[in-house]
């Protein structure tokens, strides 16, 4: 099995499409020459050409909006927002209407779209570089919402993105672009709608997402060392969410603690631990724990945005405090 | 591909059929109003009396498997992009023989097979789409253009400068028709723009532009058949600016408080496209032939509320339907 970056295996899944279909094409900022602003189209621009490896203008409703109707006429453009705060500027195009066409046309039409995004802390960007608001997304019917963790499930649920005839909104966090894994020789498709339970574990279940799967896991290695196993299942797919999955583990396990990076109010944790309330509520043994970043804006100050976002220690917190042993 | 030269003009022989298209949109939002004055159609309408002669003239221009995108103010472009009446009208009243099978209602209307991909509620919101359709033509070297109606009030939002942009900077096969009618909802042009020709802002993405008297519906064909040869032969999109007049309101309802009420009848008198093309073809229409050609017309739209009311209503819970593909 071949190594490959995070950043290697977005690259890989890209190029084995566009290989594969003409009709597959990149559109973004800083895309071309420069490679991304993450760098993962780095090279591309020689093997395929300008015309598709698009660079825009610095124009989210235009790069969003002209890949949507691109894709209503039968390409499968991926759109790359580079920073997802910059979804916000996107937000008419993606949420009235790529998330909307199939349905206001009365199933006429498709909108077979990709918008690539990052996200996430850890550089100190300040409060407009790093958000994590997949949340937003995952509130509108008709988007697919996808947050890969690893090299081979990145490659694997971008295959799928792209294949996918809805619009998916499919984010990738920044701080996990070097991290190597192992991947299949040939491209998996992952289904997207399926969980993936990255460490088995008998007393408590860590639903996390994004980066916060890399801390959970730290963490429970941790736990282990004070005599508590825990299971760590990520969700990969937010939107459709594999409930089954993190519905089962819970029921063996009767704790549960979900994290993620983004700010834990009214977020997609809330609505995973609605999810097990209701359907395991006579297996939970202790109140579901929530761990996310704190409710402010990103600060600039390493040693505020250190605070202000969650790491391994808080997840061992939430671990400790949902088997009573914080 | 259609050659250019014997289409460059509407022939006198087919100014008869432009006449009784534009009278059939014109009966049909009369009878829309009328139909929601009564309380028997749902939701949020707006008619584009007055501006039939820019959808029927634009869309005769067009050539199959070209693709239009349309506004809130849609039903004309809709019948005059092929849409038959009575899925139109049955749209209207929310049954599944619909052409958006009562999903969509008067603001989206679809009709993807007649290459309407649709009307949208958010102004400007379609024109992004417009630029990124063309785009997909352009990389396939397909022969096709696509097109944007838009009004006045949408030169002022974002996705009008960032597609204009994108289309002129990528040169796509796209044509964006402004149907200047002066009114942005209620705000009046001179409170929505600091410029008085909305021509200047195409001119500032260096792209080609177009006028011509959106009510003279020979003039508007003439001007959307030379922009669409332009944008069709690789020569890049063009921008249409057709001066136009809503005779009625916003919406249907719409008191037009805002609005000088003698100003809006002298429009009527003078600038209704149906009486101007009928001035000019007096003397091969008699007005015998006129009110036959009415009477055709006005009973199709008859035929079409029955059509309609006779509809099935979708079952509630098709509503969770077509959310994903």
């Amino acid at each position: 099995m071949p190594e490959l970056t995070y950043r290697e295996a977005v690259r890989d899944a890209l190029s084995q499409a566009m290989r594969q279909d003409d009709g597959v094409f990149l559109m973004g900022e800083d895309i071309a020459e420069m490679g991304g602003s993450m760098g993962v189209t780095q090279g591309m621009l020689e093997e395929f050409g300008k015309e598709r490896v698009r660079n825009t203008p610095i124009s989210e409703m235009a790069l969003a909006g002209a890949a949507i109707g691109a894709s209503m006429q039968g390409m499968r453009p991926v759109a790359e927002i580079m920073y997802e705060d910059f979804l916000t500027l996107a937000a008419e195009q993606v949420v009235n209407q790529a998330a909307k066409i199939r349905y206001m046309s009365g199933g006429q039409l498709t909108v077979p779209v990709v918008f690539r995004t990052q996200g996430g802390a850890g550089w100190s960007p300040g409060a407009q570089h790093a958000q994590q608001l997949e949340a937003w997304f995952v509130h509108i019917p008709g988007l697919k919402v996808v947050f890969a963790s690893t090299p081979e499930d990145v490659r694997g649920l971008l295959w799928s993105a792209i294949y996918d005839d809805n619009p998916v909104v499919f984010f990738e966090h920044r701080t996990l672009y070097p991290i190597k894994g192992n991947v299949p020789q040939e491209i998996e498709p992952i289904p997207i709608g399926r969980a993936r339970v990255h460490r088995e574990g008998e007393d408590v279940t860590v639903i996390a997402t994004g980066r916060l799967v890399h801390e959970s896991l730290k963490a429970a290695e941790e736990a282990e060392r004070d005599g508590i196993s825990v299971e760590v299942v990520d969700p990969r797919t937010l939107q459709p969410l594999d409930e089954e999955s993190l519905v089962s583990s819970v029921k063996k396990t009767n704790r549960a603690v979900v994290a993620h990076e983004a700010v834990t109010r009214m977020g997609f944790g809330a609505e995973v631990a609605a999810v097990l309330q209701y359907q395991a509520f006579d297996w939970l043994d202790a109140p579901i724990e929530r761990v996310g970043a704190k409710f402010s804006p990103l600060p600039f100050a390493p040693v505020m945005e250190a605070f202000v976002v969650p790491h391994a220690e808080d997840v061992l917190t939430a671990i400790k405090r949902t088997v009573g042993k914080a | 591909m259609a050659t250019a030269e014997h289409k460059a003009t509407l022939a006198k022989s087919e100014l008869g059929d432009v006449l009784r298209e534009m009278l059939l949109i014109r009966r049909f939002e009369e009878k829309v109003e009328e139909r929601f004055r009564a309380g028997e159609l749902p939701g949020f309408l707006h008619v584009a009396i007055g501006q039939e002669a820019s959808a029927v003239g634009v869309c005769r221009a067009l050539e199959d498997g070209d693709v239009i995108a349309s506004t809130h103010r849609a039903h004309g472009h809709t019948l005059a992009k092929g849409t038959h009446p009575n899925e139109l009208m049955a749209e209207l009243y929310g049954k599944q023989e619909g052409c958006s099978h009562g999903y969509g209602g008067s603001m989206h209307l679809y009709d993807v097979e007649r290459g309407n991909m649709g009307a949208n509620a958010v102004i400007g919101g379609g024109l992004p789409h417009v630029t990124g359709a063309a785009l997909a033509f352009q990389m396939r070297g397909e022969p096709r253009v696509a097109l944007a109606f838009f009004g006045d009030g949408a030169t002022n939002i974002g996705t009008f400068h960032e597609a204009l942009n994108l289309a002129q900077l990528w040169q796509v096969p796209a044509v964006f028709v402004l149907e200047d009618n002066k009114w942005a909802e209620s705000t009046p042009e001179s409170q929505h723009s600091p410029i008085r020709d909305l021509s200047d802002r195409a001119k500032a993405f260096g792209m080609k532009t177009l006028k011509a008297d959106g009510q003279d519906v020979e003039a508007v064909y003439k001007t959307a058949r030379q922009a669409l040869d332009h944008a069709r032969s690789g020569k890049g999109p063009v921008f249409v600016h057709l001066d136009c007049v809503r005779f009625h309101g916003h919406y249907i309802g719409d008191p037009q408080v805002y609005r000088d009420k003698d100003e809006a009848r002298k429009l009527a008198e003078t600038r209704d496209p149906i009486k101007l093309l009928r001035e000019k073809l007096k003397l091969s229409i008699s007005d015998e032939e006129f009110e036959e050609l009415d009477t055709e017309v006005t009973e199709m739209v008859e035929a079409s509320v029955e059509f309609a009311k006779s509809g099935t209503d979708p079952a509630p819970e098709d509503a969770l339907k077509n959310v994903y593909a």
